[in-house]
């Protein structure tokens, strides 16, 4: 029961849209396209139709003096144990240059308990103002006093975009503030940028595993809301001296009020925050057993990078599954990225595919990892590991 | 324990294709999967089965073959299922998808816990769960890598939550809606039995008609604040791998890391 109407009396059979289908749901049957319920009524095929023979069902029109109401660029400012995470600083990077665009203000909502200097930071990061609510219900993020928080400052101010990071905690925010609002959200933004003529955000993701990249956005609703990805916009350069508005507002909820409780946080010794590690140093199958993973662990300590796995080395019990870097572990984008012993499977691609640097460390010439790699070793990894390891340590200590 | 798991069919991803041509996917005998995240969800809902009593419902919207993913989770063990399937759902975003499995969530009555999987591996957004469980107004703990303790006599239940910094340790009352991580557990193979079952089974179909006091507006695309505009495929990475061979692996060695450090990436 796919959405696309076809016009077959002014098809001509020329195949275009069967060409620009993503999904794969369109085909020729006697020289007229026929659509199945792959369909996701994304569109692409309506632009390539050299007859118009395609179509969508009508959206509902915008209520465009509503929408004028909503102004400016808001980023949510995430804080773990009082310290403001990277992400936060790289959306107002990218906020700021969004609201330029816009000729709006750019506002950091900063939440917490006993961290006003995240506050000052976000000015110096580039906010104009600042909304800090301060409360020991706001110690520890709780998907429930936030969204409430964050809700009712968005009905009060009306931003006109709304960014969070792609984090555990951006992610779970996000979805809930985004329903109970009623309004679009993207998740795990790779590109924002404004289209100057209609003045709405162009939200640029991957799907589908990488495989495709998706450009969306939220015409009729406000705000247009996206959850971005780590270290794909550039961070930028705190300035102290700047000048901007701290707005103190009172928190919603009690504690009575809230459902959940944080009693503790484990975290294991030598645990790594992947997302926003500048360098990793990862290890699979040709890793060969847990002892395997020292060799790269010492080379992480020499590099101050963290240590990532693929799929295989989790399941074979070698490592934690925090470790674990591909399509049903984490997505990473680190300066540099290598890989060792890792053959390079699809779904560990989809996880490390937009590092900056790859470097393939296999003693298979042929394994596919070579493929996405700029630079590749074809060697006993128990060989150049520590090798690379003492090299750096020469290196970097001259 | 009256537990509800949603689940979503899924292309699998890492069977598909690119056409060096065209640029675009080959989704042709691209198999359809249960999305793997939800698999967890479907076994951590029968485990909690089996200690507490009570029933498993399995429901899913998509096209009228979903009911294949649904019937693979009755072949695993869950009691009952219902697909959501109707023209008036086709084109919907995460908000809409959400609302729609929340009202039907709404026609099943009480329930103690949902359970999904932390993000469906087409759409990879996470979005659904926590868009369900604030149209239910229900606690979400997301990315679940452990029950702690979960007790049916005081409603509550305790989790360990996995972020990127480690381990949170997380406590709410019942019901409660938890997304799941691939840890949490080993999904079962589907019995014999199982697959006899599933495939005598009769799933109900509910269209748009059959959610109560359901907005039309909201559903399907017309209620989707989301729009794609453009699909296309990712740039390719630059240039071809330079290999590096030494005399020796030092040697090798050396030679890769005077290459990166002149990348300055270290």
């Amino acid at each position: 029961m796919p959405l696309l109407e076809i016009n077959k009396d002014l098809c001509t059979g020329c195949g275009a849209c069967v060409d620009a289908c993503p999904f794969g749901a369109l085909k020729l049957v006697d020289n007229v396209a026929v659509v199945d319920d792959q369909c996701t009524a994304c569109g692409a095929c309506l632009d390539v139709c050299p007859v118009e023979a395609l179509s969508l069902p009508e959206r509902p029109a915008a209520a465009a003096e509503g929408l004028a109401a909503y102004q400016g660029v808001w980023v949510w400012v995430e804080q773990f144990q009082g310290q403001a995470c990277g992400i936060s600083w790289e959306m107002l990077g990218q906020g700021r240059k969004l609201a330029d665009q816009r000729k709006a203000t750019l506002t950091a909502c900063v939440l917490g308990h006993n961290a006003e200097h995240i506050a000052k930071e976000a000015i110096a990061y580039g906010a104009d103002r600042v909304f800090w609510v301060d409360d020991p219900t706001l110690a520890v993020y709780r998907t429930q006093p936030y969204a409430t928080t964050l809700v009712n400052l968005v009905r009060q101010y009306r931003p006109e975009i709304f960014l969070l990071g792609a984090s555990s905690r951006g992610r779970d925010l996000a979805g809930s503030v985004a329903t109970e609002l009623y309004t679009g959200l993207t998740a795990d933004c790779t590109g924002l940028d404004i289209d100057l003529e209609k003045g709405l955000l162009r939200q640029t993701r991957p799907a589908f595993g990488g495989n495709i990249m998706a450009t969306i956005i939220c015409p009729n609703y406000r705000p247009q809301m996206s959850t971005v990805r780590h270290r794909v916009f550039e961070m930028p350069v705190a300035d102290m001296a700047r000048q901007g508005q701290i707005i103190a507002v009172k928190p919603n909820l009690t504690e009575e009020q809230i459902a959940t409780r944080v009693v503790d946080f484990i975290t294991e010794q030598g645990q790594v925050n992947l997302a926003d590690a500048k360098i990793i140093i990862s290890g699979g199958r040709g890793v060969g057993g847990p002892e395997g993973f020292k060799p790269i662990q010492e080379l992480a300590e020499a590099l101050g990078g963290a240590v990532g796995s693929s799929r295989a080395a989790v399941d074979a019990g070698w490592i934690p599954y925090a470790h674990q870097v591909g399509q049903t572990g984490r997505t990473v984008r680190p300066d540099l990225y290598i890989a060792c012993g890792i053959s390079g499977a699809v779904q560990h691609l989809a996880g490390m595919g937009t590092a900056k640097v790859i470097v393939a460390i296999n003693k298979d010439p042929e394994a596919p990892i070579f493929g996405v790699a700029n630079y590749g070793i074809v060697g006993d990894l128990f060989q150049i590991v520590p090798a690379l390891t003492e090299q750096f340590r020469k290196k970097l200590h001259k | 324990m009256n537990i509800i798991v949603c689940i979503k069919q899924v292309p699998d991803t890492t069977e598909v294709k690119i056409n060096p041509e065209t640029g675009t996917l080959i989704r042709e005998g691209v198999p359809s999967i249960v999305n793997p995240f939800d698999t967890y969800a479907i076994e951590e809902g029968l485990r909690l089965k089996e200690k507490f009593g009570g029933k498993v419902t399995v429901i899913s919207m998509g096209p009228p073959q979903a009911n294949e993913a649904l019937k693979e989770a009755v072949a695993m063990g869950a009691d009952e299922a219902i697909l959501l399937s109707d023209r008036a759902f086709a084109g919907s975003d995460t908000w809409a998808t959400a609302y729609t499995l929340s009202q039907a969530i709404r026609k099943l009555g009480a329930f103690d816990l949902i359970l999904c999987g932390k993000q469906a591996i087409d759409g990879d957004t996470g979005q659904v769960g926590p868009g369900i469980a604030r149209q239910l107004d229900i606690p979400q703990l997301t990315y679940v890598f452990k029950i702690q303790k979960l007790d049916p006599e005081t409603r509550s239940v305790s989790v360990e939550r996995l972020l990127e910094e480690g381990r949170e340790v997380v406590e709410t009352h019942l019901p409660a809606l938890l997304t799941v991580v691939k840890d949490i557990n080993q999904p079962r193979y589907p019995t014999f039995l199982g697959i006899r079952r599933a495939t005598k089974m009769q799933i109900p179909v509910w269209g748009a008609a059959d959610l109560d006091n359901t907005d039309a507006e909201k559903l399907g695309l017309k209620g989707s604040p989301t729009q794609v505009v453009k699909v296309f495929s990712p740039p390719k990475r630059e240039g071809k791998v330079e290999m590096i061979q030494g005399e020796s692996p030092e040697e090798t060695a050396s030679m890769l890391a005077d290459k990166l450090m002149a990348e300055k990436v270290i």
